[in-house]
């Protein structure tokens, strides 16, 4: 036998997982959130998102080949998702050219400048987020009502939290607040992407099925807020409005489901996750309660990214032989 | 719900190709090559020289210490040789080579089909047997079985558990000796229930082979202490340490023997072998090979003697097909990838696997995008990406710290990594290189 054969160690088999697939399911699972968005603010929605995937894409194309000579890398889809996620944290009305400033800032500063895919300490797409927000405060805060007789010119959050601080109680506020329903569907003002609750889970559901991320991070962060923003509540129901408010307002669940759940920025370990999603859930409330913005999604996962690599250099595994015996 | 061991884990597409072929011969080749180390431990002694006649059955080669093996002659004919000859990875070793003429058994060896039920023969008698019928573990590991069955004074083994897991993709051996010497396998389980004194075995069988858990659970019924648990399809769960903890919920400490636990393991190849050693006095000489892949025209399951070349084995099943890209000898997470297709089938050769060129070519490492799957499906609860980080750097300190020692090789880290990283092949060179430094401190102590 003189045939020339391949000679590998172990496996010789490779399972159908692939960082383009893994991406590519994400994107697939925002699809629903997307159409919401859509329907709710119009052609608007579709425009930002596409100039923002555009930018993003292209000034990883750039960067990749004429600043570093390096590898093309568009085709494993996480520019795309980083365009989709910034896209999904702007307002409705935002100037096209602040979006592509956020591209840059999130693909140049927040992902390439660190080393690229799977280096970056902080989800690129917030970090472009929050550089606009702190750069460009009245553009990127400006929510015009997807219905006349809504509220007007605010998010929930941010008219619970002005109507609040100005000394009116929690019941007093109930009844100009939209509905529970209309907040779960998505009527309501906020950034593309965070409004349509509904759909995100349903995106969630799907993200479980096909494993691409496990229950831990979303379902944590939720409680953790929930159970916070609850004790708050019991202890002051006028002073303090209940959990189903947090949970189903602002980014609570585009942030749990899509953004703290990032691989790169997010920790290694289950135990690791846990911690880090209780850390989002508290920091999230404390800002939206005690702070001076009205949402602290975005803050909250931030800062715990940073703790990420600690997280991942003390928290092991439960090793095998250190189960509990029984 | 299934019993299932409990850390990481994942389930490769099943690929059973043979399952529904018969245990056929494979008959005679012209030549046999037998190697003189088959198993774990010191290779053994030639006892022969060029030029003499053997018997099949006969030894041919002598264990050499108590972690070694003996070796006997699959064939009958003439010595042309005791040499190096390349093995199937191609790597010189002492080798015997056969040139065989007729098939003429040793007639101590009892070649009727009668099933004897009955042993009489004490612990001590039983592991004599079936040390000099040469019998190693037949799943791959070819540790001698006398010494596993040989428990310290100062432990005791509580049950018997018998590995009729095949999580291994493609491989069908066991699965149809179970279904085909049922019997003669349950005698064998009773064996080595006598050889270590326990009064319970458990046989586990995967969920993916219905038709061996309900022809052997009939079967047990006459048999007194035996139990078969069907198992959730999940691999690696023929390896030993998960076994053992999916059927009796206890986990082996790192560094420690099944025995720590109470618990002695043995496959079902191995366990229909020491029947014949036992009952019939048949030496380990022959053994069932699954001969399989996607472009073999027709796999099966071949009793082969130990010796018989590869090429040979293959040639029986419609020869090697033209876009051959690699041949495995065992199974596809943790089989060898073999060089000379014309070394012998060993022992441990639980199947030959024969990947077309296209499958035999890894895709490209991208990078790791900390998806932390590697650190989910390990069955050890290790942290792959990281001991790959870490051997990459040659941090052996660090990858001792985080265990490495630990990794039983099964591949699910490089199985399921997105990236196609090679995590397994950078974590076995570190933990080789650590196992040394571990041994050298032991002996400075």
């Amino acid at each position: 036998m003189n045939k020339k054969l391949v000679i590998a160690p172990s496996p010789h088999i490779h399972g159908s997982d692939t960082t383009s697939r893994l991406m590519r399911d994400v994107l697939i699972a925002l699809i629903p959130a997307f159409a919401v968005s859509v329907i709710v603010f119009g052609i608007n929605s579709l425009v930002i998102t596409a100039v923002a995937v555009g930018a993003c894409v292209l000034f990883e194309y750039i960067i990749q080949k004429f600043l570093l000579k390096g590898p093309n890398t568009i085709v494993n889809l996480s520019a795309v998702l980083t365009g989709v996620l910034l896209a999904f944290n702007m307002p409705p009305h935002i100037p096209l050219w602040i979006v592509i400033i956020g591209a840059l800032v999130a693909i140049g500063v927040g992902k390439i400048s660190f080393g690229g895919l799977g280096a970056n300490p902080f989800n690129p797409a917030l970090v472009g987020r929050v550089f606009l927000l702190i750069s460009f405060p009245v553009q990127m805060t400006t929510y015009p009502s997807p219905a006349p007789d809504a509220m007007s010119g605010a998010t929930p959050l941010a008219f619970v939290k002005e109507a609040l601080k100005s000394g009116r109680s929690v019941s007093d506020i109930m009844p100009d607040l939209i509905s529970y329903q209309d907040m779960f569907i998505g009527f309501k003002g906020g950034s593309l992407g965070e409004i349509a609750a509904a759909a995100l889970i349903l995106g969630f559901i799907y993200l479980l099925w096909r494993r691409v991320i496990t229950w831990h991070i979303p379902v944590v962060i939720v409680l953790t807020m929930g159970i916070f923003s609850g004790i708050l509540h019991l202890a002051a129901p006028e002073s303090y409005i209940g959990p189903l408010f947090h949970i189903l307002n602002g980014g609570t669940l585009l942030g749990a489901i899509y953004m703290a759940t990032d691989y790169v920025t997010s920790p290694m370990v289950r135990k690791g996750m846990v911690i880090y999603a209780i850390g989002i859930g508290i920091i999230t409330i404390l800002i939206r309660v005690f702070g001076a913005y009205p949402e602290g999604m975005s803050f909250a996962i931030l800062i715990m990214n940073a703790v990420v690599p600690l997280l991942n250099k003390y928290v092991k595994p439960k090793r095998f032989g250190e189960v509990i015996q029984n | 719900m299934l019993k299932t061991f409990r850390l990481g884990g994942l389930h490769p597409s099943d690929n059973k190709l043979s399952r529904s072929n018969s245990i056929s011969e494979c008959g005679l080749p012209e030549t046999v090559f037998i190697p003189l180390s088959q198993h774990i431990g010191a290779p053994a002694t030639a006892c022969v020289a060029k030029g003499d006649k053997v018997k099949v059955g006969q030894l041919v080669a002598k264990a050499s210490g108590f972690v070694s093996s003996n070796i006997h002659s699959s064939v009958s004919g003439t010595i042309t040789s005791v040499d190096n000859l390349p093995d199937a990875g191609g790597i010189r070793r002492p080798t015997i080579t056969i040139k065989v003429e007729g098939d003429e058994w040793l007639e101590d060896i009892d070649r009727t089909d009668t099933i004897i039920r009955n042993c009489n023969l004490d612990s001590k008698q039983i592991i004599e047997k079936i040390s000099s019928a040469g019998i190693v573990g037949m799943g791959g590991a070819t540790f001698p079985t006398h010494v596993k069955l040989s428990i310290p004074p100062d432990k005791k083994a509580e049950c018997l558990i018998i590995n009729g897991v095949e999580c291994e993709p493609y491989l069908t051996s066991d699965h149809r000796v179970m279904l085909e010497r049922g019997e003669e396998f349950l005698i064998g389980v009773r064996i080595l229930m006598k050889a270590i004194d326990v009064n319970k075995a458990y046989i586990g069988i995967e969920n993916n082979k219905r038709d061996a858990i309900d022809h052997i659970s009939g079967l047990a019924a006459n048999f007194e202490g035996i139990e078969v648990v069907p198992l959730k399809v999940r691999y690696p769960q023929g390896g030993e340490k998960q076994l053992i903890d999916a059927i009796i919920r206890r986990q082996v400490a790192s560094g420690a023997l099944p025995i720590s636990v109470g618990a002695v393991v043995q496959n079902v190849s191995t366990t229909l072998a020491i029947y014949e050693a036992v009952q019939k006095n048949k030496p380990l000489f022959e053994r069932v090979v699954t001969v399989t892949g996607k472009n073999i025209p027709t796999p099966a399951n071949l009793m082969v003697r130990i010796g018989t070349p590869i090429s040979f084995v293959i040639d029986k099943c419609g020869g090697l097909p033209e876009d051959t890209g690699k041949i495995v000898n065992g199974g596809p997470m943790m089989g060898r990838s073999m060089s000379n297709p014309d070394a012998g089938v060993t022992k441990g050769t639980s199947g030959i696997l024969i990947f077309k060129e296209k499958e035999s070519v890894r895709a490209a490492a991208t990078t790791c995008i900390k998806c932390a799957k590697c650190v989910s499906v390990c069955p050890m609860g290790l942290e792959p990406y990281l001991l790959y980080k870490l051997s990459q750097r040659q941090l052996l300190a660090e990858t001792e710290e985080n265990r490495v020692f630990d990794c039983i090789e099964c591949g699910c880290c490089s199985y399921t990594c997105p990236a196609a990283l090679p995590l397994l092949d950078m974590i076995r060179l570190s933990k080789m290189e650590v196992m040394r430094i571990i041994r050298e401190r032991n002996l400075a102590k």
